[in-house]
């Protein structure tokens, strides 16, 4: 177990409805410790410039920052060259960037978009738009009830006509860690471009893009200790430099005319306008506080509390939990015997237990599995086994309420 | 915690517990559906109308206890009134959850309700059943939604 990181953390020492806070939904956001704080507010009060055109020392010194940064991430996910690097607004904003640059020029009629039952709506959406546009096709990789992906029937879904998939690395509802490094591996069989939605794994383990091998990589620096409103696109830079333009504006141009542009060299021609400064300072603290702490350890941990939550959870008998895959992450999703999600999440925010409860924005999945809604409890770094104890102590004294 | 005990009220829980007119109708006048896309919950509103006046009315669906209390109150509540006394009660009760004010006498047994303004997240759910009448008695046929 992970010690002495709960002080670094200043809101985990708030409350909740007047009792102390148990904060147990960071699958959808993590808190920020105290050095991610700082760094932004530093940045603010003595390093703030626009970066890439000032001649003066303070913008040089922004620019640097910020570069610095890329540098980070690069080496965080586990590749050399930092022109990989995208910073975009969070994953929502890297799956649509892809979309949009790469698959409204290479994507033709009756080429499919291969995705799976187990995604996010910012996984499906940008390509249900794409399809739109191209008259492309999407098609999915079934779901099995248990919560994993149906991939025993390869050639039926990765064919000539698939010409790109994109994948959920952890799911956020089950937890489900799916074996994306085969899924590449037959994508890459039928030449198909690969996108991995990180947004859930990036934050717990080790990644290695290299050994992923993966075309693009997308997460979300919120997820992860960072400010709101910073994300990240890796993408093979041969892929990226024969990509269009995202958005268009200052920043990614080379050079303007009034009738045309062109564009400037990669990561710059996907970031147009003045970048995020202060949320690219605020995950490169977030990058240096897990690697302080190393990827490692921090896995370790969420495993352990995993473990722990899912035997003390197993003990409540009107308790179900949904999804058995032996690979997940610390993630997990249930239901207790006549009581809505709502109502239980409800109770337990009275208890200062804040948990996540609906569709967690991934509706077909919980259509596919007979579900409307379930609640959700995630654990990160800062979590203990005494917040999972009083989440089961206050969902059995929740449960006797609605059973009398 | 106070709040909290309005909110889940013994009246909400029992009503939660123990749905009143909870089932399907065969001999409907009017009849419409409801969802909450975000937290799932269907219902079903079937009513049985005659010269304007509610004479039976029932509903069928999934929810949680704040939905379904209030779709249970709201059909102990409208039977015996005029198609315009429920359009009335109907905007009265609005007022209710959305502000906690009201007059409790024409909202008799809904007054129970009005720990919901509290938790502005329910009011969706308290709404719903309300909703879905409204589209009932208007014979309108897209589903009701609350979000
Ligand atoms: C698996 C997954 N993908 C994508 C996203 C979207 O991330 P963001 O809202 O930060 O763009 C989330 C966030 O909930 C997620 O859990």
């Amino acid at each position: 177990m992970l010690k002495n990181i709960r002080n670094d953390f200043p809101l985990l020492s708030s409350t909740n409805r007047a009792k102390p806070l148990v904060y147990l939904d960071s699958a959808a956001t993590t808190q920020k410790p105290r050095q991610v704080i700082d760094a932004v507010s530093s940045f603010y009060e003595s390093n703030n410039a626009n970066v890439h055109r000032g001649i003066y020392q303070l913008s040089e010194q922004a620019t640097k920052s910020y570069e610095n940064v890329r540098k980070s991430v690069a080496d965080f996910i586990g590749t050399a060259d930092p022109r990989s690097i995208i910073f975009t607004s969070g994953t929502t904003e890297s799956i649509n960037l892809v979309a949009y640059a790469w698959g409204r020029k290479n994507l033709k009629p009756r080429d499919e978009i291969l995705i799976t039952e187990m995604e996010h709506h910012s996984n499906i959406v940008p390509w249900q738009l794409t399809t739109r546009e191209t008259g492309a096709n999407l098609r999915y990789i079934p779901i099995l009830k248990n919560g994993t992906l149906d991939l025993s029937d390869p050639e039926k879904y990765f064919t000539k006509k698939t010409k790109l998939v994109s994948i959920i690395h952890q799911s956020n509802v089950f937890g489900t860690i799916n074996p994306v490094k085969q899924i590449i591996d037959y994508a890459k069989s039928v030449g198909a471009i690969t996108i991995v939605d990180a947004a859930q794994s990036v934050p717990h383990a080790n990644i290695n893009v290299e050994e992923l091998g993966c075309d693009f990589l997308a997460f979300s620096g919120h997820k992860m200790l960072a400010p709101t409103g910073i994300g990240v696109l890796y993408g093979k830079t041969k892929i990226l430099e024969e990509m269009i333009p995202f958005l268009g504006g200052g920043e990614m141009i080379s050079s303007v005319s009034m009738e045309s542009a062109t564009w400037n060299e990669i990561p710059y021609k996907f970031e147009a306008g003045t970048p995020k400064i202060a949320q690219v300072i605020g995950l490169g603290a977030a990058i240096e506080y897990l690697n302080k702490i190393g990827m490692d350890d921090v896995q370790k941990h969420g495993q352990d509390l995993l473990k722990y939550a899912l035997i003390s959870l197993s003990n409540i008998p009107e308790l179900t939990i949904y999804g058995d895959s032996t690979n997940r992450g610390a993630v997990i999703s249930f239901n207790v015997d006549n009581v809505h999600p709502h109502d239980l999440a409800q109770f337990l925010d009275q208890d200062g237990i804040a948990v996540r409860a609906g569709h967690h924005c991934a509706q077909p999945i919980m259509t596919k599995l007979g579900l409307s809604s379930t609640t959700r409890a995630s654990f990160y770094l800062y979590n203990t086994k005494k917040e999972i104890d009083a989440l089961c102590e206050s969902i059995v004294k929740t449960k006797n309420i609605f059973s009398i | 915690m106070d709040d909290f005990r309005d909110l889940y009220q013994q009246v909400i829980l029992d009503h939660n517990q123990n749905p009143r007119h909870f089932h399907s109708m065969d001999n409907a006048t009017h009849e419409a559906d409801g969802h909450n896309p975000l937290c799932g919950d269907q219902i079903k509103v079937y009513l049985f109308v005659e010269d304007n006046l509610i004479k039976d009315i029932s509903f069928e669906g999934s929810g949680c206890a704040i939905s379904k209390a209030s779709s249970s109150l709201m059909t102990t509540t409208l039977i015996g009134k005029t198609t315009d006394e429920a359009t009335k009660l109907f905007e009265e009760y609005q007022t209710l959850i959305t502000t906690g004010k009201g007059d409790t006498k024409t909202l008799g047994k809904l007054a129970v309700m009005s720990g919901v303004h509290k938790f502005p997240a329910r009011v969706k759910c308290a709404i719903l059943s309300w909703h879905t009448l409204k589209n009932a008695l208007n014979n309108k046929n897209e589903t009701a939604i609350t979000e």
